[in-house]
């Protein structure tokens, strides 16, 4: 049970039910502020761009990419890994903790869940837009055919890619759905709006808020989040077996499916980092998302940072105690030294280093600082994939065969529309949705707060 | 209200009921029960609404996508008894352009000429090609063609040209000006008779050879040794100890493909056989002999004279023969002359240098050698370039003093690719009448008032004796594609004859061996024969050997200042003809692996000198910029550009494809030579230009890529160089339990001693298989479509490098890493052990690419067929026609690799199938092992176990390219020994 004396105020500033609703639902009735049109605007802006580049690839070939014989995969797999590790977080996040019954989870995982699945649908578009024959897509699909005993290839990695990213989509949406149905009936009940109160009525599915309702849903969530726990890991490990199945030095590693879980939950925090900060700052949210919770995730990095590094090392000493001399070439020629060293150079200071200032307090308290290490952190992991992909594969066994890689204006396009694509599905989600669960703070509420009436009960 | 008409009263009553609109219909014969009102009502329910959008879908669908252009085609009426629709035909030819030549078989497929092969019943060939005839079957297919005769700058037809020309002819004969005849140097003796007969008919007309490349002072040369102006052939499969002055007798020098195989007889390692010949070359660029080389040194232009009397001198202090005074050099011949010593009468120097002191010292030292009558045979000279380049100064200088009247060019380009290309063209101004045979209206055609547009060689009669004796023969293809007409039907036309050229050329060969019909019996069988094989070896008893007069020797030119150049031939370009054909433009030099330009290229101490770097750009004398390549090998105070480049009228895709560099030919003592020139290199501050090369990287980084030892060693101990494969055999354990196959598991081996690189099994290959060619932008992204390539590494000295060339193309590994990753099983292996593609079904996801670690398949990265950014054969309904109807042409989004040729496999198992019978080792070839020039290729059923490949397999000097990583390759590499001391 919370222990409010050992573990903290979790909601601060003495907060009642109805405030809590007020508080929560209140950015939804305003009127749309100019920053969010602002920014709705830059980010639609973005995806048109990213529209055209897909149109671009489409219409034209994938030649239109910096691709070539030697680097076939680039941008499009590094965003592809990068953004699936954003997703990460969400479910992580709200799944783990709500197993382990971290109550101080409740104000951050709506926001955790809804950037997952933003960003799981960023990722997804990578796969889909990388392919050459697009219109021939379904062929991934193994459904009942025509052309006799022709299925797919089980062995692949990709086709593990495509079950383990639509099963944790699928998983993580219904996870986040299912939550946010309590508070959609608040906000049907609360409305005065005729529209809101039919749109909210129907998303909430009814909900009466009647004990037996209540029992059913934190019985399916935590079902749920007991079914989707181990989607967190294998959505990861699959990814990570593109690479590691492989017989590319630098990709053929064991260390790769456990490396990519931690790397993916690291981003993914990163990355609920920068959007609380930024949440808590425009919504006012300081009370719900406290400094506690970022000092916690901060402490969090700090350990996955120490991970990462450990993996980075592991990765560098396997290439030397192997002997194996492609590998070596990969790692100390090409990425430790060598044509590359840039981005390992930048992986390693973003990911190993930066986040270990957050072993001083004053770091952590100190939240313009956090918030750009956080940056940092999404900078830093991006490089981690680039490096990954890239340098393996522009020098690998055959010298005659090395290629550089740079991408194209085409390439950056796809890249700026996912972008565009994951900032108005969060805007969609800041504007229409309550950000915190209402209802899940207000069950925390009686055990953490100073509020007078609640102790005297 | 109409009237209304009944019958009874009862049906009164009816009519008057249904007319009242008020009335309430009566219920319908079947129950509504549980419709719901809009369906009583009649409007669309939601099951309509869902049937409908299911037709209207559908319908789209199907008229919007489904509906494929409609393209007839009309089958035969009269069904040729030899065309079966689907079954190849080949027929024996000859390709010879005025500089190379080659003994080749044309594949029709429903009669149009689509590859390539060699003919191995030449006797000099042996069914080998090289890269510029497996091109030349494009060149049918150029849209660069003029399709009709042309009067002034238009399109005319024969009636016009043959009245308009017959005049001219005829004027000039009545008054008795001077006309001459241009043409490359003619090896068919059938084309040579009806000259003459021209000639005698039109005795003002003078016949001038030209050549483009000249070997005037061999000829002049050996004219002062035996007192005939020939060029002797040559025999390098009897020769030890080869010793070549920038002579590029493997890529370019008088009969390559011939001293390829040749050359390659004496390297091959077998069980019984452990010896090689051993080459020496010395040369100032570093060319594809030079890669090849044993022992190479690298020498300026001045400087040969007085390093080959040096040799000399060494040799006839040997053999106590008269010595000359000679300039010290700083290259030590010792070697080599020991070498030439020890194997005399086995050895051939010679030099590609066309200098009469530099020949006459290479003639003495065969002579010391006493290799004529054994390596090298001056009773059967070789008839090809037997211009003398005196004849075309003389010419320029009678145009530009307005003494001839008329000038037929045939075969030509004398605007293009002469020394002094200006005052040609000045003196062509003062000729009052100008006819052109050429096939394209190229740089002196446009000059010309009359282009009688020529066929191309498949579709032209013609016989030719490149040597001495062997005789081949031409056979049209083709129907002429064009209203274009055969140069020697022209001749004909304007001597008044009523025939045509095949005719003429068969009664010309019936006064030939009707002098010999006890032997050769009757004439018709023996015409039929002699088309059919496209080879006659006319074996006449040996004539002696001439006599050689010895000559005084001397080192004559002084070493000039500064930096010198050598021109040369690229292997893929030659002297320019084709420098409209996608295919040679786009394959890779076998030594700088760039493609579609010329460079300068520098040697390394120069380079450090002007701090040239890599595509950093160089103005050559003053006169035109070229991209730099810093080139190891090349000589040091020496740069080298490649001739060919340049054109501005070759066509589409070769107009204005790097820089002409015939301008800079030396010209010294009435001789035209590639080297000799000294010019300035100046770099362009500031101004790079980016080549197209297919490698950046050219070290093997210490891998057991090409694994190489040298003879001595071999001669020990046979595994030497290859002992990382025991180890590697040892390691490689497996799980899994490895695949039987039954019956066939196809196999290649390539043997890396006996390879030259010469690329020309690339070319064969794109033919084979096609495929596309993607211009000199992709090239650049490194995303060249080939098959086949042939990678080239560098090691020891960069000053002057070992090279070695490795043909690689997919392994077809039976642990292929490619085949586990497809997503779709859209690459999946075959029970005879191919790696195969199923096109069709591929979705484009590239992971094979990453994941095969030879990095041998490639994407469709565009539609490159019928796209106008790639208009290159692909997108010409002319070009198209060189399709191989047996291989797909891959769609965009599509990865594509080496199918092992697999179309030709099937249909040869059909073929034994039909016949029931087995198949037999080395019937089945894919193209590259086809015509390859030194046989280096092998391919066969590794489940045979008297094939050639499971021979090979067998080999101590067998390897698989990485074959530590397990990929099991069906496809093996012999190592390279090179005959060198350790």
């Amino acid at each position: 049970m919370y222990n409010t004396r050992v573990r903290g105020i979790l909601i601060q500033g003495n907060k009642t039910y109805s405030d809590v609703s007020r508080d929560i639902i209140r950015p939804m009735d305003d009127k749309t502020p100019l920053w969010w049109w602002i920014t709705a605007f830059l980010a639609t802006g973005a995806l048109f761009w990213g529209m055209w580049g897909f149109y671009n690839t489409i219409s034209t070939g994938i030649g239109e990419w910096g691709l070539n014989n030697n680097v076939a995969w680039g941008w499009a797999i590094i965003n592809f890994v990068w953004w699936i590790g954003i997703g990460h977080a969400g479910t992580a996040f709200s799944i783990f903790l709500l197993i382990l019954r971290q109550k101080w989870r409740t104000s951050i995982n709506r926001a955790a869940e809804a950037m997952t699945i933003f960003a799981v649908m960023a990722a997804g578009l990578f796969p889909l837009i990388h392919m050459g024959r697009i219109w021939d897509g379904f062929f991934i699909f193994p459904y009942w055919n025509t052309r006799g005993p022709l299925w797919d290839n089980f062995n692949s990695p990709l086709f593990w890619d495509v079950v383990a990213i639509s099963t944790y989509f699928m998983a993580s949406f219904v996870f986040w759905y299912i939550g946010m149905i309590p508070d959609f009936a608040t906000i049907r009940e609360r409305t005065t709006s005729a529209i809101k109160k039919k749109v909210y009525g129907i998303l909430s599915f009814g909900w009466i808020g009647n004990a037996k309702g209540w029992l059913r849903f934190e019985t399916a969530a935590l079902l749920l989040g007991g079914m989707a726990a181990p989607l967190v890991v294998s959505v990861h490990s699959i990814v990570s077996m593109d690479f590691s199945v492989s017989v590319i030095p630098g990709w053929h590693t064991t260390i790769f499916p456990p490396y990519f879980v931690v790397g993916a939950i690291f981003s993914g925090f990163g990355m609920v980092l920068t959007l609380m900060i930024v949440m808590r700052k425009i919504y006012k949210f300081k009370d719900y998302v406290t400094d506690g919770h970022l000092d916690a995730i901060a402490r969090i990095l700090t350990f996955i940072s120490l991970i990462m590094g450990t993996a980075y090392t592991t990765e560098l000493f396997m290439a030397w105690y192997s002997g194996n001399e492609y590998e070596l070439f990969t790692f100390m020629k090409n990425r430790v030294t060598g044509d590359y060293k840039f981005a390992f150079w930048t992986m390693i200071t973003c990911n190993a280093i930066i986040p270990q200032l957050f072993w001083f307090k004053s770091i952590r308290k100190n939240i313009t600082i956090v918030f750009i290490i956080s940056l940092f952190i999404n900078l830093g992991m991006w490089f981690e994939r680039y490096v990954i992909v890239v340098t393996s594969l522009s020098k690998d066994f055959l010298p005659a065969t090395w290629a550089t890689y740079e991408p194209t204006i085409t390439e950056i396009a796809v890249f700026s529309g996912t972008i565009g694509l994951f900032v108005l599905g969060v805007l969609a989600f800041f504007r229409f949705v309550p950000t915190i669960a209402i209802s899940e703070v207000k069950g925390v509420l009686k055990e953490t707060t100073t509020l007078k009436s609640f102790n005297d009960e | 209200m109409d009237k209304l008409y009944w019958q009874s009263l009862d049906h009164y009553k009816d009519l008057k009921e249904q007319s009242n609109p008020d009335k309430v219909k009566p219920e319908p014969e079947f129950s509504i029960e549980g419709l719901d009102e809009s369906e009583i009502k009649g409007k669309s329910s939601r099951r309509d609404f869902l049937k409908m959008l299911g037709f209207s879908v559908s319908a789209v669908a199907l008229v919007s996508s489904c509906q494929m252009p409609v393209r007839k085609a009309i089958p035969l009426l009269n069904q040729p008894s030899d065309l079966i629709p689907g079954v190849p035909n080949f027929y024996a030819s000859t390709f010879y352009d005025g500089n190379d030549y080659c003994s080749i078989l044309v594949k029709t497929r429903e009669s149009r000429p689509i590859k390539i092969e060699g003919n191995d019943l030449s006797k000099i060939t042996k069914g080998g090609t090289n890269a510029r005839t497996q091109a030349s079957v494009l060149n049918l297919y150029d849209d660069a063609r003029l399709k009709n005769p042309r009067l002034g700058k238009v399109d005319s037809d024969w009636e016009t040209i043959d009245r308009d020309v017959l005049n001219k002819l005829q004027d000039a004969r009545e008054s008795g000006k001077k006309v001459v005849l241009l043409t490359p140097t003619i090896i068919s003796p059938s084309t040579r008779q009806l000259i003459n007969e021209f000639i005698s008919e039109y005795p003002n007309i003078s016949w001038i050879q030209r050549d483009t490349i000249n070997y005037s002072a061999m000829r002049k040369a050996n004219e002062l040794n035996f007192g005939q102006r020939i060029i002797p052939n040559y025999h390098f499969d009897k020769a030890d100890t080869i010793v070549s002055f920038n002579a590029d007798f493997l890529g370019n020098w008088l009969l390559p493909v011939a001293f390829t195989k040749q050359f390659s007889t004496k390297r091959k390692l077998t069980d019984q056989n452990k010896e090689l010949n051993r080459l020496y070359q010395f040369e100032s660029n570093l060319s594809l002999t030079g890669s090849n080389a044993d022992y190479r040194f690298t020498i300026k232009p001045s400087e040969e004279s007085a390093v080959l009397l040096n040799l000399y001198n060494e040799i006839a202090r040997a053999t106590g023969a008269n010595t000359f005074l000679a300039p010290v050099t700083t290259i030590d011949v010792s070697k080599a002359a020991n070498d030439l010593i020890a194997s005399k009468g086995k050895s051939i120097v010679v030099s590609g240098t066309n200098n009469l002191n530099i020949q006459l010292i290479v003639n003495a030292i065969n002579h010391l050698l006493g290799n004529y009558g054994k390596t090298i045979d001056t009773t059967k000279p070789i008839h090809l370039n037997q211009a003398d380049e005196a004849d075309m100064q003389q010419l320029v200088k009678d145009m530009n003093a307005g003494k001839i009247s008329g000038l037929l060019v045939y075969n030509t380009n004398p605007a293009y690719d002469e020394a002094d290309t200006e005052s040609f063209v000045n003196g062509l101004g003062k000729v009052a009448f100008k006819v052109s045979f050429a096939e394209t209206l190229d740089e002196t055609a446009e000059l010309c008032d009359f282009v009688c547009t020529t066929h191309n060689f498949l579709e032209t009669w013609d016989d030719a004796q490149p040597i001495e004796g062997s005789f081949s023969f031409t056979q049209p293809t083709i129907r002429p594609i064009f209203n274009t007409r055969q140069f020697q039907d022209n001749l004909i036309k304007w001597m008044g004859l009523d025939m045509d050229y095949a005719s003429y050329m068969e009664q010309h060969w019936k006064s030939m061996l009707s002098q010999h019909e006890e032997v050769m019996g009757n004439f018709t069988d023996n015409w039929n024969k002699l088309k059919h094989d496209g080879v006659f070896q006319h074996e006449e008893d040996d004539s002696a050997q001439a006599t050689f007069t010895e000559q005084a020797l001397k080192a004559t030119e002084p070493l000039a200042e500064g930096i010198e150049l050598a021109l040369y031939e690229k292997i893929s370009m030659g002297t320019g003809k084709y420098a409209n054909n996608p295919w040679l433009l786009e394959m890779p030099d076998p030594i700088t692996t760039a493609t579609w330009d010329n460079y300068v290229c520098v040697p390394i101490d120069l380079a450090e000198e002007k701090s040239l770097k890599y595509e950093d750009v160089v103005l050559v004398n003053g006169a035109f910029e070229l991209p730099v390549i810093v080139q190891p090998g090349q000589a040091s105070g020496t740069v080298s550009i490649a001739l060919g480049y340049g054109r501005i009228s070759a066509g589409m895709a070769g107009n204005g494809v790097g820089k002409n560099a015939y301008p800079l030919l030396h010209t010294k003592n009435g001789f035209t030579n590639n080297t000799g020139t000294v010019v300035t290199i100046e770099k362009v501050a500031g101004k790079t230009y980016e080549l197209a090369a297919t490698q950046i990287h050219h070290n093997m980084e210490d891998r057991p890529i090409v694994r190489e030892t040298t003879l001595e060693k071999f001669k020990e101990n046979p595994i030497s160089g290859n002992e990382q494969h025991i180890i590697d055999e040892k390691n490689n354990v497996t799980l899994y339990s490895k695949v039987d196959y039954d019956g066939i598991h196809w196999g290649m081996t390539i043997d890396l001693t006996s390879c030259t690189g010469c690329a020309n099994c690339v070319i064969a290959c794109q033919a084979e298989n096609n495929v596309p060619v993607i211009g000199k932008d992709q090239v650049r992204k490194r995303r060249i479509m080939h098959w086949m390539r042939i990678d080239r590494y560098y090691s020891a000295d960069p000053e002057n490098p070992e090279v070695h060339h490795m043909p690689v193309m997919c392994q077809h590994c039976d642990n292929a890493p490619c085949e586990n990753v497809c997503p779709v099983a859209a690459t999946n292996h075959s029970d005879e052990g191919l790696n195969q593609m199923a096109y069709n079904r591929c979705i484009g996801t590239r992971y094979c690419i990453n994941n095969c670690p030879y990095k041998v398949r490639r994407f469709n990265w565009y539609e490159f067929a019928n796209n106008n950014k790639f208009d290159y054969n692909m997108n010409s309904e002319l070009g198209k026609l060189v399709l191989n109807p047996d291989v797909i042409v891959r769609q965009r989004g599509v990865v594509e690799k080496c199918s092992l040729c697999v179309q030709r496999l099937q249909s040869k198992k059909l073929e034994a199938k039909r016949e029931n019978r087995a198949l037999v080792d080395g019937e089945v070839q894919t193209a590259c092992s086809q015509s390859c020039p030194t046989n280096a290729i092998h391919f066969g059923n590794l489940k045979d176990e008297n094939s050639v490949v499971v021979q090979d397999n067998k080999s101590d000097r067998m390897y698989h390219l990485l074959e530590q990583l397990h990929t099991l390759p069906s496809t093996s590499y012999l190592t390279k020994v090179r005959n060198k001391e350790s």
